[in-house]
């Protein structure tokens, strides 16, 4: 299978299917968009088996000086095909989660998300400046129509919000690429990972693309968007925008901030603890109030989020490995509270919280599974959240004490709020009567859901086999940047005795 | 002479066209439009042909007067597919709107002005330059007010008449004080006058000549005449306008700039920089207010132009070649635009101009709005559409040049053009519908919109190795 360009494969199905949904029936658009994701996922499998886990940092690499100023590169490492897998993942799911939820101009829609899926796979396998930018970038257009026009009431603002908000990230980040291309003489990434930019300018470099990456992350304060954008977004969309896009962001600091402009990132890293350490207590906080499902949710992911950028910029391998593994749990579980969210409100219609109640009773499978994600979601060994966090926190401990305190805070909090979302929906007296009329999962929601939770339990039972294809790349991204690396205030001293059970058996 | 005959073939094919077409039309009257229309699209057709001959790398004719360069040819090849187009969609116009025929001279005029571009983005001497402006604007004030009943129309004729000629006699005034100062009208002459070293009386020269090349290409502050024209003239004369004219305009300022003023590069650079940001950030921030869809494109066309200078004011080969492929891309989006505002019209068939008659296309006319919403993101800069690479080459030149915290401005101000654009793309997409559009079946404006989007889409990028290289050699005749 040498030389089959099955990223470029990857890349081309959506968009043939894309174009091709626009002329058929609204049927015909719906299995069509299902067959391509399905084809896609299957190539991610594939891709997935093929990754020579331990080879070459970047495998599977074509290249076409196409462009002139730029080229066509694409290649991938353990962290892209992560990211990848979890794209392709989502999306059946999410074509699956629209198959009777929209009606109207259903053509567009499965077009729409097609587009997504390609740009965000296209996001993660660029291996060249601007035609990462492009693929970055380009996703704006199908989730501004997929708001704007299958979006709730306050649409056309959300879509506003989210459009300008990012755009204006973006293009900060735009005129910083424009500066490292003229430095360096190549766009190409994994020659500028090993570019030592000036000291001086790494600051500037750094802050610009913090401007994107904070903007898509989110991180607090530049998460207004998100609640907007989720809220009025039909629930596929909420679906690949927590699931998916929002790992943009930390996928960014991955691959940009942190290996490129590593003595920035050390120094600016106060700022990122500190941003995050206020994300996590005050947007739990804010979620422990909602009276909207989505928003609550919402808050929770931005909270999750800041987990992520502690995990990144503590400088070591726990810390990013917890990220990897909070990005990738997130998604997952974030996605699948938002079906949670979708299949009750497809019923009844409303998201407020207090209109449910005492759906244990009539709806014990969907208790279940909601079950399921509530507490993956608050981070409960067995499942993928406490993997993450663990090692996140784990890590930032090493760095700094004060910040890993007030971050686990945010996990009790998440415990609360979460718990107190499920006990007013799910428990209680099952006292009104079109809720008490809702009935239990259908056959497809349960196909939708399923997979969620199998992985979502994979990936708490056995990390291993998504530690495994990044473990290189943690290294050598850990071996980059440990010259700026930060001192410590947690003096952590080796130990004395047999650590046997620590060591992962081989 | 023959040699110079030669190099200005295209020019002479165009005259003649003109010429002779003008006496049928006089005599066939307007029965004989759908002939003339025809005869002088391929008129274009045989000037563009007559290109690839002497008249693209001949160099100098007429002792320098004139030159036939491959910048040149790279305009020309430009304003004659603009000015094919304009005539190609004028007919089903006039004929819905006007209640008669469109009348013969249209073509003719098209021609004419189509000549005169030619002439400016040839030209090797100050007088042969103003010759041709002359040329062309004559044609365009008459074309502004073709609507003889239409007062609007009368208005923007005599508009762009009055203000094109005070923009003509600004010109003239810094011509006539780099003749003074220099003692020449030559191109190279001049440049080396502005070698020789600093002088007063060349600086003003410099800064006439330049307020009003500004005023042609409709750069702030010498803008205030482009949205009343726009909106006045009939919706074919503005494609033409917002089209060819501005490539030669553009073309003709760039030469100016390099071959005649390039050691002063210094000194322009600053007019250029103001000019160019200026008009990114007016036009992109007194469009928001329109409610009329031509006259936002005039304030687009505005905050384009300011664009295009980008590349100018970096002042290298690559810069130059940056504006060439820049104005390619905007021909493209905003011919596009303009066709399908002219798809723009009510159940009888009138023309209407508002946004808000745009509310919910996308559920009525669902390719119409695809297209629309092409050529707006694409105008907002936004990948992957091809509009993109336009705004990346010319910031790439200039970053390249160095005019580092000049380009930080220019691409931070474009998320502000972004606002209104997105703004069309949520009426056609969000809004609910709005009363139909006459369904349209004229197949040639139908596949030139397909064309065009299809240039401005993705697939425009597989163009960049062809439209780079030939824009580099163009832009390498210069220096």
């Amino acid at each position: 299978m040498s030389g089959f360009p099955i990223l470029s494969v990857m890349l081309a199905v959506p968009a043939v299917a894309a174009i091709a949904c626009l002329f058929l029936s609204a049927n015909g658009a719906r299995w069509l968009a299902l067959i391509a994701t399905l084809i896609d996922l299957a190539l991610g499998i594939m891709l997935w088996a093929q990754f020579d886990i331990g080879g070459a940092q970047w495998q599977f690499q074509e290249f076409h000086p196409l462009f002139g100023k730029f080229g066509y590169a694409l290649g991938i490492d353990g962290f892209a095909l992560l990211l990848i897998m979890l794209s392709v993942f989502l999306m059946p799911i999410c074509i699956g989660a629209s198959w009777v939820a929209i009606e109207k101009r259903v053509q567009e829609y499965m077009c729409a998300f097609l587009v997504t899926e390609l740009l965000m796979i296209g996001t993660f396998a660029a291996q060249d400046l601007f035609l990462f930018y492009i693929f970055f970038e380009a996703g704006l257009i199908p989730m501004y129509l997929i708001i704007g026009v299958w979006g709730g009431a306050n649409r056309i603002y959300a879509s506003y919000k989210f459009f300008l908000y990012t755009l204006l990230g973006s293009v900060v980040m735009f005129i910083a690429m424009l500066w490292m291309a003229q430095f360096a003489h190549t766009t190409s990434i994994p020659q500028l990972l090993n570019t030592d930019f000036p000291v001086h300018v790494q600051t500037w470099l750094w802050l610009a693309f913090f401007a994107s990456f904070a903007v898509k992350m989110p991180m607090w304060p530049f998460h207004t968007w998100l609640p907007d954008a989720h809220v009025q977004a039909p629930t596929a969309g909420s679906v690949i925008l927590a699931g998916v896009l929002l790992k943009l962001g930390g996928y960014g600091f991955l691959r940009f901030s942190l290996p490129m402009f590593p003595e920035a990132s050390a120094q600016l890293g106060w700022l990122i603890f500190g941003l995050s350490a206020v994300a996590v207590i005050y947007t739990s906080l804010v979620a422990l109030v909602q009276s909207d499902m989505k928003k609550l949710i919402a808050y929770s992911s931005v909270a999750h989020m800041a987990i992520v950028t502690i995990g990144l910029f503590a400088f070591n391998r726990q810390g990013i490995e917890g990220a990897m593994m909070v990005m990738l749990g997130h998604g997952l579980v974030s996605g699948a509270l938002f079906l949670c969210v979708g299949v009750i409100y497809d019923r009844l219609h409303t998201r407020e919280i207090d209109r449910y109640g005492g759906l244990a009773i009539n709806m014990p499978r969907y208790a279940l599974f909601f079950m399921v994600f509530t507490i993956a979601s608050v981070g409960l060994p067995g499942t993928s959240n406490f993997v993450g966090e663990f090692l996140s926190l784990a890590g930032v401990y090493q760095v700094s004490t004060w910040i890993t305190f007030l971050c686990t805070t945010g996990i009790i909090l998440g415990a609360a709020y979460m718990l107190y979302l499920y006990r007013r929906v799910v428990f209680g007296e099952l006292t009104k009567d079109d809720v008490r009329a809702m009935p239990d999962l259908s056959l497809r929601e349960i196909a939708l859901l399923a997979p969620i939770a199998a992985a979502v339990l994979w990936m708490g039972v056995y990390p291993e086999s998504f530690l495994a294809p990044m473990r290189n790349d943690v290294a050598t991204l850990t071996a980059r940047i440990d010259r700026a690396k930060p001192a410590g205030d947690s003096l952590p001293t080796a130990g004395h005795g047999p650590v046997a059970t620590v060591e992962a058996a081989k | 002479m023959i040699a110079s005959l030669l190099m200005t073939l295209p020019e002479e094919i165009l005259g003649t066209a003109a010429l002779l077409l003008m006496l049928v039309a006089a005599w066939g009257g307007p029965g004989a439009t759908r002939a003339i229309s025809w005869t002088s699209v391929a008129a274009l057709v045989g000037a563009g042909i007559a290109l690839f001959g002497a008249a693209s790398s001949g160099g100098d004719a007429y002792d320098g007067l004139y030159r036939a360069d491959a910048f040149a040819a790279f305009a020309k090849v430009l304003i004659y597919i603009a000015s094919g187009v304009s005539i190609l969609l004028a007919p089903n116009f006039f004929q819905r709107t006007a209640g008669d025929d469109l009348r013969p001279e249209y073509p003719v005029l098209i021609l004419l002005s189509a000549t005169g571009m030619g002439m400016m983005v040839s030209a090797g001497d100050l007088l042969t330059l103003y010759v041709g402006l002359e040329l062309q604007s004559l044609a365009a004030y008459v074309l502004a007010s073709f609507m003889r009943r239409d007062t609007r129309s009368a208005e923007a004729g005599l508009k762009y008449f009055v203000l094109g000629a005070l923009a003509s006699g600004i010109l003239l005034y810094g011509i006539s004080l780099v003749y003074g100062f220099s003692g020449t009208t030559l191109f190279s002459s001049i440049a080396t006058a502005y070698g020789a070293g600093h002088s007063m009386g060349l600086t003003f020269g410099l800064v006439f000549v330049f307020a009003g090349l500004a005023f042609k290409i409709s750069a702030v502050p010498f803008h205030m005449w482009t949205p009343d024209v726009y909106e006045g003239a009939p919706t074919p004369v503005t494609a033409f306008f917002a089209s060819a004219p501005k490539v030669a305009a553009m073309a003709m300022a760039v030469r100016v700039a390099v071959e005649a003023m390039g050691p002063a590069t210094d000194q322009w650079r600053q007019i250029v920089i103001f000019a160019s940001l200026a008009s990114i950030i007016f036009g992109a921030v007194a469009a928001i207010g329109q409610t009329n869809i031509k006259r936002l494109l005039a304030y687009s066309s505005i905050n384009n132009v300011g664009f295009a200078l980008v590349g100018l004011a970096a002042g290298t080969a690559e810069g130059v070649s940056a504006v060439l492929v820049y104005m390619t891309i905007y021909v493209a989006m905003t011919l596009g635009s303009f066709l399908i505002v002219l798809q723009m019209r009510d159940a009888e068939g009138q023309p209407v101009e508002t946004i808000a008659s745009l509310a919910g296309l996308s559920k009525t006319r669902p390719w119409l709005a695809l297209g629309l919403a092409t050529f707006m993101f694409s105008l907002a800069g936004i990948p992957p559409l091809f509009g993109f690479y336009a705004k990346f080459a010319v910031f790439w030149a200039a970053v390249n040049a160095g005019l580092f915290p000049f380009a930080v401005v220019g691409i931070a101000a474009s998320v502000i053009g972004a606002y209104y654009y997105l703004r069309i793309v949520k009426t056609m997409y969000f809004d609910d519908a709005a009363p139909a559009f006459a369904p349209s079946e004229d197949r040639i404006e139908g596949g030139l919109i397909a064309v065009a989007a299809l240039f401005v889409s993705p697939l425009g990028y597989l163009a960049i190795p062809l439209l780079g290289a030939w824009s580099l050699t163009a832009a390498k005749a210069l220096f």
